[in-house]
């Protein structure tokens, strides 16, 4: 099947220190679909995952070699631009953090240091980004509250909505669930389902249910590397590797 | 009684007699100041002039102006120093020996004796930089002042900076901000009261500072129209009455006003970021 690939990631690895993080990672992420990175804590997901957006750039002490390319550069490129690439490339963490500020304000904020001011701009941006994230029937009356008064399930949307508000490419989302109820997991499921039409979602988990439910590809992450990547079914059902067998039918991790 | 019950018992009646004691101390220094200072203080205390040189008796409202000048002085000064330096150190430098020095300057600095830096101050800014500072005048002391002021408030700052969690920053930078706005928009607002806390300790001891000011800022009874001009300050003031003409009355009700004013200063800035804080908070 020919796709259009989005990230296409080559012989990456990374050192913190003399430690070997991520070990030669080749990857290609198509555009437009939900990857998932499943792999036992403390495999390089969550770090293969900051390479993309520059995030491991606030570490002291880390090493990159190899290229990750998007749009026609190599991001790992020393001359790239980091905050515009965040633009392109932005991030959900795994516990919520919406900005002590009002909803607005939240979502305004990354239109804001991009230099949009105009208030009407700024109200549509605002209405349609929280459309997107499926929080606005449930904040469009209160919209100047503190966003710190909403439940953990709307603080991830909010910060979904805050992303989808600068108009990003690619959505990194790392373990975005783990923090949350079950009922506001499956909502931020069903936003994920949604969003792949119009975004290229990579999405860290330590819950295979939830890849299984949500991807459409699934990359098996062990100690630092790729030991199998393919379309979700095909992973969990017929996985090639042994040691993807063992982590899926749950005999480790 | 067995033992253990009786340590128990002295243990208890030990601490709380240090409690009431360090309470029962503040309670007596304020209350001498209060009952002698508080009916000094009329509309022509605040409002009058000092009766003038060998009398004693009249008000004190050019030393009010002339502390109310230096301390804005110093926290002018003082302020964008600390609040810059300590951004500079936790933003911009990694942990390591530069930082450290510098840290453990400025402990060093909170420890000299004002006297000392007073002494500074004067060969300084009063002889030294005479040309531009006017000699004996409230940049002087100001300056000096600020020195004073510059380590406790950066300190402050700094562990308020620190206190401001990771995943705010990056939150900021996540959405493509550079690291400059992410400072100014995100890390300084939520540390902003830890800040301002530390700058009005910095504030409260300009105040009450006599000895530095005692050698940079000149003494003239009058309303400084200029940086370059001397004045008297409530503290040196005090000073000035109870060594030279022995005015206890003068004394007294300078000392209830400067209480007072550190009362107010300390009891508004409390409420002011306590609301801050819970408006942060979304309370």
């Amino acid at each position: 099947m020919d796709k259009n690939i989005k990230i296409s990631v080559k012989d990456l690895s990374l050192y913190f220190g003399a430690f070997q993080a991520l070990k030669h990672i080749t990857i290609d992420i198509p555009e437009r679909e939900v990857t998932a990175l499943i792999g036992p804590s403390g495999c390089g997901k969550s770090t293969f995952v900051k390479t993309l957006n520059r995030m491991n750039d606030l570490v002291d002490g880390v090493k990159v070699t190899g290229e990750v390319n998007y749009n026609g550069m190599n991001l790992l490129d020393k001359n790239t631009d980091v905050v515009a690439l965040r633009k392109e490339i932005g991030m959900v963490f795994q516990k919520p953090n919406p900005f002590p500020k009002s909803i607005y304000d939240n979502i305004a904020y990354g239109p804001r240091v991009h230099g949009v001011h105009d208030k009407k701009r700024l109200d549509e941006i605002v209405e349609r980004s929280l459309k997107h994230a499926a929080l606005w029937e449930e904040v469009s009356d209160r919209l100047h509250e503190s966003a710190l008064r909403l439940s953990g399930g709307q603080q991830q949307r909010l910060c979904i909505a805050r992303l989808l508000a600068v108009e990003p490419d690619v959505l990194l989302m790392d373990e975005p669930c783990s923090a949350l109820d079950p009922i506001a997991t499956s909502k931020i499921e069903d936003l994920i389902w949604e969003l792949r039409r119009d975004y290229t979602i990579i999405i860290v988990t330590h819950n295979m249910q939830q890849a299984a439910r949500v991807s459409q590809s699934t990359a098996f992450f062990l100690l630092g590397e790729m030991i199998e990547y393919s379309p979700t079914t095909d992973l969990f059902e017929r996985p090639k590797d042994p040691r993807t067998e063992g982590y899926v039918t749950g005999k480790f991790g | 009684m067995d033992q253990r019950k009786r340590n128990e018992k002295i243990a208890y009646g030990l601490l709380w007699t240090s409690g009431f004691l360090a309470l029962a101390i503040l309670i007596v220094i304020l209350a001498y100041i209060f009952v002698g200072g508080i009916p000094v203080i009329t509309w022509q205390f605040l409002t009058g002039w000092p009766a003038g040189w060998g009398h004693t008796g009249g008000g004190i409202y050019p030393t009010i102006i002339a502390t109310i000048q230096i301390t804005a002085l110093s926290l002018l000064i003082a302020a964008p120093l600390s609040i810059g330096g300590a951004i500079y150190l936790t933003e911009y430098t990694k942990e390591s020996l530069f930082r450290k020095i510098i840290r453990q300057g400025a402990e060093i600095l909170a420890g000299i004796p004002s006297i000392i830096l007073g002494l500074f101050g004067f060969l300084f800014f009063v002889i030294a930089l005479k040309e531009y500072t006017g000699g004996w005048s409230i940049l002087s002391g100001g300056l000096t002042l600020a020195f004073m002021i510059l380590p406790i408030s950066l300190r402050t700052s700094e562990e308020a900076l620190k206190t401001v969690p990771l995943e705010l920053r990056e939150g900021g930078l996540g959405l493509g901000a550079t690291k400059w706005q992410m400072i100014r928009t995100l890390v300084v607002p939520t540390a902003l009261p830890g800040i301002i806390t530390g700058i009005i300790l910095g504030a409260g001891r300009a105040i009450g500072e006599t000895a530095a000011i005692l050698l940079t800022v000149g003494g003239a009874i009058n309303i400084a129209t200029s940086l370059q001009d001397p004045a008297r300050p409530m503290t040196l003031n005090l000073y000035d009455v109870l060594t030279e003409y022995r005015d206890t009355t003068t004394a007294y009700g300078t000392a209830a006003l400067l209480v007072i004013a550190i009362l107010v200063i300390t009891f508004v800035t409390d409420t002011l970021m306590n609301r801050y804080i819970r408006n942060l908070k979304g309370l």
